[in-house]
């Protein structure tokens, strides 16, 4: 019989805990869940941006009401938890419900504070804590005029800022001399103020509130230093408090918090607490990441497969005010024994500093310039020497253009030579029509429609036009035309925000098409997956149907499938069974592949699981963006040129990297000479074996993009080989273009710059660590969909057929 | 006009096509993100692929050969490219799916 698992809380924290748990064992419960709040979990981070007036409340919504049906889970939302009976395993509801429990998780958040001070219960005070608050601001903002917001931390400056946006004056009142002190140092916390300013907001900073006045509802602020202002509407936004009162009632440990182990175990047997109302080791966190962290130890935990237990979470603070970037972590304040670095440009907003202790970095804030919190973050984390600090954080953004090659170009050259566009061309169409990106001008033009090659300088070109208007514009590349953010914006952006899911990116990143196009889906699909290498279960619906049904779709609709033959060498046995495949499913054509492989064409789709049962081979991958194969000359075994045992590294190499998911298609080849008879030089990597040794050469394409390899390195032994190949395929996950070939990749960010990467030893070790993660984590597909029955009904069978409808 | 009766809404995950065939005719079947049933012949005007295997993205599916991205309400083919689908009526009665010829 399955256990029962009830959950007090149908917050972030909590139901995240629920989908870890789903993912580990769908079958070992049946739930229960409780929310205080009419509606099913949503992104209360998302909050603001309801407020501010960009998304609505549907679009914030995390789980729909049909995700807990589709999941067996009972959900009563809008009723609230009053009694645990510990002994008896029971909970009782305001709603008079008692529901029993083997396993109970507390996850009942945390209450806005509202200051104790005479008039706070006057109608026109609010906190900004859920969707009834937002709707209630929303609301007032209709009628009133003046608003004031006690608080001048993130979450006042977020209400303050949709108060504006709704309409409103507002002041902010703030109870110390500057902004934000959790999470800024004096310096940055002035500049946001005069930023914030700049927008509108009026701030009264070193003011304590005494009472709010009015007749019926609220009318004022009045402070303890006398003055008052006048308001119509006031938001408390002074702080959070762990909801702590159901767990104190039933007798269990509180502290600050609901007191927890490192496995979530509160002090009363088969209690968890996660979440906001849950302290670990003396702290309680707010922030999403960590409470996503406890839920993943505690889901292990009540699955009864503990594992790592939660050792708690350093923090760092990345947020967007009002569209101002800013970023801390650590010992951000100058103080006794610190000393800090500081870049302090005040043109252009932008603040930098870097604080350091002994010698080590320990802490940092950056103001207007975030890009490099990421790497502060985990150098921080590490406790990492002054030394290693990269100057470039702190080089003034330079505003010179460097000489220009377009400039010198004559108006009747040609850019784009697949086209035969020139430069006059391109320039007055830019004039004429007022084009602003490559994007408009390709459109405007057909410059950079073909090949694309010319992309840089049709970029260079707007420069020129257009001056440094352009460089918001030029050069960037957005992911597709769902959204204006560039393929490493979006990167950024999952790992910060730490998202998970395809639609998590697209809503809040806010994506122009709510469920995005055939560009943005596998894409997504793939930066999740090489993000969180194992964690991320790919989702079907997003990709692209060779992807989802693991071959390839032909012409007419069939289906084309290349069994896995490493380093193109094959037995008696292996071309029996494939012959008596085709026989039995009648295939039509039987051809040898340019991998050096066997493809059977014209398969059924209906038949595709029966056909790789039967074969009883690993899949070819010879449809996906993957590993393909790794071609392979005969070496020296039987060949009289051969120095090296070419075969023998190829399916090596083969049987280390199958399965790898890589941003497009990546093909290996081994030759055992110069002579190449495995075509190296034209490979994603190519290998060429010489006396003593193997040259490696990177970004070769026999494709669209004809393009010979570049010699990377010469090494001895074939596990430098296969370590400098791992390492170049992981910096290539990591770095290039969903759909970006090796060539393209490698004639971008440089060969030079390839080899820095992957010659420096520490970050070869952490590529070839991040591929080893990603690669114990795949599995055979055709296995795979061969053992599940629900695989198979889902995605390769078609409705029953009917009987044809007679004509009248 | 014909009701015919094609299987069950449960048996059609949401935003994954299926294909079903009734006598000659090939129907291309779509269940959207918001829960919206959809047929349209399961031919690309461009080079007739099966519609039924492509990326559905709110109301528009792409077709698997060479992405053209057709609306399933009205069967348009969306600019650049041009053409259009035949659209069928289907409904949903007690969880059986039907389909208007």
């Amino acid at each position: 019989m399955k256990r029962k698992l009830v959950m007090v809380g149908n917050g972030m924290a909590g139901v995240r805990c629920i989908e870890e748990i789903l993912k580990l064992d769908r079958e070992a419960f049946e739930m229960t869940i409780f929310g205080s709040e009419p509606h099913p979990n949503y992104n209360r981070i998302l909050l603001s941006t309801v407020l501010q007036g960009n998304t609505s409340i549907e679009e914030i919504t995390l789980n729909s009401w049909e995700w807990y049906e589709q999941n067996g889970i009972r959900l009563f939302a809008g009723e609230t938890v009053t009694e645990i009976d510990s002994e008896q395993r029971l909970v009782h509801t305001d709603r008079g419900r008692t529901v029993e429990y083997d396993e109970l998780i507390l996850a009942t958040g945390s209450n806005p504070f509202i200051l104790p001070i005479p008039g706070a219960d006057l109608p026109g005070v609010t906190a900004f804590r859920d969707i009834k608050d937002c709707e209630r601001m929303i609301e007032y903002a209709k009628t009133y005029k003046k608003a004031a917001v006690i608080g001048g931390g993130l979450l006042g400056l977020e209400a303050a800022r949709g108060l504006l946006n709704l309409g409103m004056e507002v002041d902010v009142i703030h109870i110390f001399d500057y902004l934000m002190e959790r999470q800024l140092d004096p310096t940055a916390s002035k500049l946001l103020q005069r930023e914030l300013e700049k927008q509108g907001m009026n701030f009264l900073l070193c003011k304590e509130t005494a009472e709010l006045f009015g007749n019926g509802r609220v009318e004022g602020v009045r402070f303890k230093d006398g003055t008052e202002i006048a308001a119509d509407l006031v938001v408390m936004a002074v702080g959070i408090r762990p909801n702590v009162d159901l767990a104190r009632k039933s007798g269990i440990a509180v502290n600050r918090g609901i007191v927890v182990n490192d496995y979530l175990e509160t002090s009363v047997p088969h209690i968890y607490a996660v979440g906001e109302c849950a302290e670990h080791r003396g702290v309680v966190y707010g922030l999403v990441a960590p409470l996503y962290e406890q839920g993943k130890v505690l889901a292990e935990a009540i699955c009864g497969r503990k594992g790592r237990p939660y050792e708690g979470s350093v923090v760092s603070t990345q947020l967007k005010v009002s569209g101002v970037d800013v970023f801390s972590a650590g010992e951000f304040m100058d103080g006794e024994g610190t000393e800090s670095i500081k870049l302090y440009d005040e043109a252009r907003g932008i603040y930098k500093k870097v604080v350091v202790r002994e010698g080590n970095i320990v802490g940092a804030v950056l103001f207007g310039d975030t890009s490099e919190g990421r790497k502060l973050f985990d150098m921080i984390h590490r406790g990492d020497s002054l030394e290693s600090l990269s100057l470039s954080l702190f080089a003034p953004i330079s505003t010179e253009g460097k000489g220009s090659l377009v400039a010198a170009m004559a108006d009747n050259d040609v850019v784009c030579g697949c086209n035969g566009v020139t430069k006059g061309a391109i320039c007055q169409a830019i004039a004429e029509h007022g084009l602003k990106t490559v994007a408009e001008v390709r459109d405007c033009t057909n410059a950079s429609r073909s090949c694309g090659g010319c992309k840089g300088l049709v970029a260079e070109l707007l420069e020129y036009m257009l001056g440094a208007e352009a460089s918001r514009y030029a050069t960037k590349e957005t992911v597709c035309s769902c959204t204006d953010l560039s393929r490493d914006e979006v990167i950024k952006a999952i790992k910060e925000k730490r998202l998970t899911t395809v639609k998590e990116v697209m809503y809040v990143l806010e994506w122009k098409n709510e469920e995005g196009c055939s560009k943005c889906r596998p894409a997504l699909n793939y930066y999740l997956g090489m993000l969180y290498p194992g964690e991320y279960n790919e989702e079907v619906e997003s990709l692209f149907v060779n992807e989802r049904l693991h071959a390839n779709i032909q012409a007419d609709g069939t289906y084309s499938v290349v069994p896995r033959m490493y380093g193109g060498v094959t037995t008696v046995e292996q071309l029996r069974k494939i012959a008596d495949v085709a026989e039995k499913y009648n295939v039509p054509m039987i051809k040898l592949t340019g991998g050096q492989r066997i493809d059977l064409l014209g398969v059924k789709k209906e038949d595709l699981p029966r056909v790789w049962a039967e074969l009883g081979m690993p899949s070819g991958y010879a449809y996906a963006k993957a590993l393909r194969t790794v071609k392979t000359c005969v070496g020296k075994q039987f060949c009289r040129f051969g120095t090296q045992d070419s075969t023998g590294l190829g399916i090596r190499m083969e049987q280390t990297f199958e399965r790898l998911k890589t941003p497009h298609k990546v093909k290996m080849a081994v030759s055992a000479c110069p002579r190449n008879c495995a075509e190296s030089g034209i490979k994603d990597v190519g290998i060429v074996g010489v006396e003593g040794g193997w040259e490696i050469y990177v970004g070769g394409n026999g494709g669209t993009h004809l393009r010979a390899a570049d010699l990377l390195c010469t090494v001895k032994t074939e596990e430098e080989v296969i370590e400098m190949t791992g390492a170049f395929l992981q910096y290539y996950r990591e770095s290039a273009h969903y759909l970006e070939r090796t060539s393209k990749w490698v004639e971008r960010v440089g060969l030079e710059h390839i080899r820095e990467v992957l010659f420096d030893v520490e970050m070869r070790r952490g590529l070839l660590e991040r591929l080893h993660q990603a690669l114990a984590a795949t599995k055979d597909p055709w296995r795979e969909i061969a053992e599940s029955e629900e695989l198979r009904q889902t995605l390769f069978r078609d409705m029953a057929e009917k009987e044809p409808v007679p004509a009248e | 006009m014909a009701k015919v009766e094609i299987g069950r809404i449960d048996q059609l995950p949401k935003r994954l096509g299926k294909c079903v065939r009734i006598g000659a005719l090939e129907l291309a079947l779509f269940r959207t993100g918001e829960d919206r049933v959809y047929a349209v012949e399961n031919r690309c005007p461009h080079k007739g692929g099966d519609l039924s295997q492509g990326i559905v993205s709110g109301e528009f599916v792409f077709c698997p050969l060479h992405d053209w991205k057709v609306c399933l309400k009205d069967g348009q083919v969306q600019a650049p490219d041009e053409g259009c689908v035949k659209t069928y009526r289907v409904t949903v009665e007690d969880g059986h799916l039907y389909v208007e010829l």
